[in-house]
C-alpha cells in the first residue's frame, strides 16, 4: 500500500492526514470531556450527549445570523459571543435534565441509559421541529477561512488550527477546575465516597447537578467548535455519541488525561488509515481494534486504581 | 406437556390468551395487509423474548441485537436471493447467476462464503448457528474477564455500530445500505401472494410459541435461578462455586438465538434485509419493547413489541413528527415510573383484583410475589 508513493509524499501524507486526525481530535476531546465528567466522575451514561453539543452548534448558528443581520461590524467576533451562549444554553438544559431526570436513576445506571436515550430523541425531533431537517451551516468570518502554507506539499487549514487551540485552551481550563479548584475536589470526594462526602458537609446533590450541568455545557462548547468544521443537523450528535463513548471507555473512564490520548491514538489511527482505504474500513478497523483492546484490558488504557 | 408444574395458573392463563389473540383472534379479524404487519411486530418479539432471558433474568443489557437479528435475516436474505438470481433470471447481467448487486459492483464470480447459502438445510444450521457463534465469542471474551454492566452495553452498542458501516461499506457482497431486495421464492414457492404471507403468520407464532415455551423451560431450570441469582448478587454466587461467566455467556447465547430467528422470520415476512434494521437506533428499540413489556415477563415481552410497534405504526402514519417524541417518552416514562413494564403494572394493579375475584391464591405467594417485585425495582449492576 505504500509503493506507490515516494518517501517525501508519504511525509507530506502523513502530516496532512496527521493534522487532519488532530481535527478530528479536537472534536474528540471536546465531546469526550464532557461525557468523562458525566460517565466517569458521576456513572452516569448520557446518551443524549450528542443532542447537548448540537443545541451549542445550533446557538452557535443562532448567533451567527443575529451578528450578520444585526451587528454586521462585529462579525468577526462573534464565535466567542456564541461560545459562551452554547455553553449556558446546553448547561443550563443539563442542569434542568439532571432536576428531572437523572437525580432520580443513580441508582440504575443502565437505565440512566435507556432514559437519557428517550431524552436524545424528543431532542432530535424538537430539533427538527424548530430548526427543520435541513443541515444548517455558519459562515465563517474572514480571519478564519483560506488555510497555512508550511512547506511545498504541506498545507492546514485556519478553522482547524484555531478549533486546535479551542480544545487545548478548554482542557486546561477543565482540568484546572477538576484537579485545583475547590469545586473539583468536592466533585472528586462525591465521586469516591458520597455518604462520607456529604457527611463532612458537601451538598452532594449540588455538586452533582453542577457536575452535570458542567459536562454538558463543555458539550455545547464542542457543538459550537463544530460549526466551524462541519454543517449541523438534528441528527449530527448521533453519529459521534459511540465513538465518543468508546474514546472515553478507552482512555480508561475516570481519568481525563486518559480521555485525551485514547481521543489522540484513536482519531490519528483513523484519518492516517483513511487515506490508504476507504473511509468505512479505515472506521471499522479503528473500531474493532479499540473494542479487541478493551475485551483484553477492560479498565481502559488509564485506570484509576481505588480501592472499592 | 403443559401441566400444572410447567405453568402456574395465572402463566397458563396468559400463555392459553396470547396463543388465542395470535392464533385466532388477529387472523379472523385483520386482513392480510394488517396481519402482515402483525407479523412484522411479532419477529420483533423474538429479540425482545431474548432480551428477557439476558437483560431481565440475567441482568446483561445488551444494545447489540440488531446484529444477530441482522445476521439471521441476513442468511435466510441470502439464500432467498441465490434463488431469486437463477441464471435463467439474471440473462441480462454480465455474469448470469450471481445476485444482481454483484454484478453491479464488478464482482464476476460468487464469493466463498456465499456459496453454502445454496442449500436450504445449510441455511437454517447458519441462521441458527453463525448469531450464536460470534455471541458466544463477544460473551466469552467480555464475561471471562467480568466486563459488565454499562461496559458491556457501551461495547455491544459499538459492536452493532461497526456491523452496520461494514455491510454499508461492503456493497459487492452484501447488497449495501439498499440492503438485500427483490426475493421471491422459498424453495420454489412464491411467498409474496396473500396466501403465504397468511401460512407463513402461522408458522411464525408457531415458532413463536416453541420459544415462548423454551424461554419458560430456561425460566424453571436450575439455570435460570441462577441467572436471577447472578443478576442480584453476582459475587455470591461466584463465591458459591458457580462460573458465573459461563451462565452469562449462555443467557447472551440464548438472545442471540432468538434474535436470529426473529431475523429471519422477518426476512420471509417482508421479502427484504437492510443493514437498517442492524444498527444502534433498532438495537436499542428492541431494547424498549421489552422494557414496555416488562423485562421480567416472557408473555410481557410479546405484548410490549406488539403495543409499542402498534403505536409507531399508528403514529407514523398520521403523525409522523409525534412519533420520536412518543417513543422518547415512553422511555423515559418506562425508566421512571414503571420499571416493570405492562406486566408490573397487571401484576400489582388488575390481576390482584382478579385474584381478590377468585380468592385462591395463598397469601403465601403472595408474600413471595412482593418480596420479588420490590427486588426488581433495583436489579443489582
Amino acid at each position: 500500500m505504500f509503493g506507490d508513493y515516494s518517501i517525501g509524499d508519504l511525509g507530506a501524507i502523513f502530516a496532512m492526514q496527521g493534522f487532519a486526525g488532530l481535527i478530528l481530535f479536537s472534536v474528540y476531546v471536546l465531546m469526550a470531556l464532557g461525557l468523562a465528567i458525566i460517565f466517569g466522575q458521576m456513572g452516569v451514561i448520557n446518551m443524549a450527549h450528542g443532542e447537548f453539543m448540537i443545541l451549542g452548534a445550533y446557538v452557535t448558528w443562532l448567533t451567527s445570523s443575529f451578528f450578520q443581520s444585526h451587528l454586521p461590524s462585529l462579525f468577526s467576533g462573534y464565535f466567542f459571543v456564541a461560545m459562551i451562549l452554547a455553553f449556558i444554553a446546553s448547561g443550563a438544559l443539563g442542569m434542568l435534565v439532571e432536576w428531572g431526570l437523572i437525580r432520580h436513576l443513580y441508582k440504575r445506571p443502565l437505565d440512566t441509559l435507556l432514559a437519557t436515550w428517550g431524552l436524545s430523541l424528543i431532542l432530535q425531533q424538537a430539533y427538527r421541529s424548530v430548526f427543520g431537517a435541513r443541515e444548517v451551516g455558519v459562515e465563517l468570518p474572514q480571519w478564519m477561512m483560506g488555510s497555512k502554507q508550511v512547506t511545498d506539499t504541506i498545507e492546514v487549514p485556519i478553522n482547524g488550527i484555531f478549533v486546535m487551540v479551542l480544545t487545548l485552551g478548554i482542557t486546561m481550563v477543565v482540568a484546572y477546575i477538576m484537579y485545583k479548584s475547590r469545586w473539583g475536589r468536592q466533585v472528586r470526594a462525591v465521586v469516591q465516597n458520597r455518604v462520607m462526602a456529604g457527611a463532612v458537609g458537601i451538598n452532594t446533590e449540588k455538586v452533582d447537578r453542577y457536575t452535570f450541568g458542567l459536562g454538558c455545557g463543555i458539550a455545547g462548547i464542542a457543538g459550537s467548535a463544530f460549526t466551524m468544521i462541519g454543517s449541523t443537523g438534528p441528527t449530527s450528535g448521533q453519529l459521534y455519541i459511540v465513538d465518543t463513548f468508546l474514546v472515553v471507555v478507552f482512555g480508561g473512564a475516570a481519568s481525563l488525561f486518559g480521555t485525551i490520548a485514547s481521543a489522540f491514538t484513536i482519531s490519528q489511527a483513523q484519518s492516517t488509515m483513511e487515506f490508504f482505504m476507504s473511509g468505512s474500513m479505515a472506521k471499522v478497523l479503528t473500531l474493532l481494534t479499540i473494542v479487541a483492546i478493551l475485551m483484553i484490558r477492560p479498565q481502559g488504557l488509564f485506570a484509576l486504581k481505588v480501592r472499592k | 406437556m403443559i401441566n400444572s408444574r410447567f405453568f402456574n395458573r395465572s402463566e397458563l392463563l396468559g400463555f392459553l390468551s396470547l396463543l388465542l389473540l395470535l392464533a385466532v383472534i388477529l387472523p379472523l379479524f385483520l386482513d392480510v395487509f394488517r396481519l402482515n404487519l402483525v407479523a412484522k411486530y411479532l419477529t420483533y418479539a423474538f429479540v425482545a423474548l431474548g432480551l428477557v432471558m439476558c437483560w431481565g433474568y440475567g441482568g446483561i443489557l445488551s444494545l447489540g441485537q440488531g446484529v444477530f437479528f441482522g445476521l439471521g435475516g441476513y442468511c435466510m436474505a441470502m439464500f432467498l436471493k441465490l434463488e431469486a438470481s437463477s441464471v435463467a433470471n439474471t440473462k441480462i447481467q454480465s455474469t448470469p447467476g450471481i445476485p444482481d448487486f454483484m454484478d453491479w459492483n464488478q464482482i464476476t464470480a460468487l464469493p466463498m462464503f456465499w456459496k453454502p447459502f445454496h442449500s436450504l438445510t445449510l441455511t437454517i444450521i447458519a441462521i441458527l448457528v453463525v448469531p450464536t457463534l460470534l455471541a458466544f465469542i463477544i460473551g466469552a471474551a467480555m464475561f471471562k474477564r467480568r466486563v459488565g454492566g454499562v461496559y458491556f452495553a457501551i461495547i455491544t452498542q459499538a459492536i452493532a455500530a461497526i456491523a452496520t458501516i461494514l455491510i454499508i461499506g461492503q456493497q459487492g457482497y452484501t447488497g449495501g445500505i439498499n440492503g438485500m431486495t427483490d426475493l421471491r421464492t422459498l424453495n420454489g414457492w412464491d411467498i409474496r401472494t396473500d396466501h403465504a404471507k397468511v401460512i407463513l403468520y402461522f408458522f411464525e407464532v408457531f415458532v413463536l410459541f416453541a420459544c415462548i415455551i423454551t424461554a419458560q423451560f430456561i425460566r424453571l431450570t436450575k439455570l435460570g435461578r441462577i441467572l436471577v441469582a447472578m443478576r442480584e448478587q453476582e459475587d455470591r454466587v461466584r463465591f458459591s462455586g458457580y462460573s458465573v461467566a459461563n451462565f452469562k455467556i449462555f443467557a447472551f447465547c440464548a438472545a442471540a438465538m432468538f434474535a436470529a430467528i426473529g431475523g429471519a422470520m422477518f426476512t420471509l415476512q417482508i421479502g427484504f434485509m437492510s443493514p437498517s434494521f442492524v444498527g444502534i437506533v433498532p438495537s436499542i428499540e428492541m431494547v424498549i419493547y421489552t422494557a414496555v413489556g416488562g423485562r421480567m415477563s416472557i408473555f410481557g415481552a410479546v405484548y410490549g413489541t406488539l403495543l409499542v410497534n402498534y403505536a409507531k405504526t399508528m403514529l407514523s402514519e398520521s403523525f409522523p413528527e409525534l412519533w420520536l417524541f412518543g417513543l422518547g417518552g415512553l422511555f423515559i416514562a418506562v425508566v421512571l415510573f414503571f420499571p416493570n413494564g405492562l406486566s408490573g403494572i397487571w401484576r400489582d394493579h388488575v390481576a390482584r383484583h382478579i385474584d381478590r375475584l377468585i380468592a385462591m391464591r395463598s397469601s403465601k405467594s403472595k408474600k413471595a410475589w412482593a418480596i420479588k417485585s420490590a427486588a426488581d425495582g433495583a436489579p443489582a449492576e
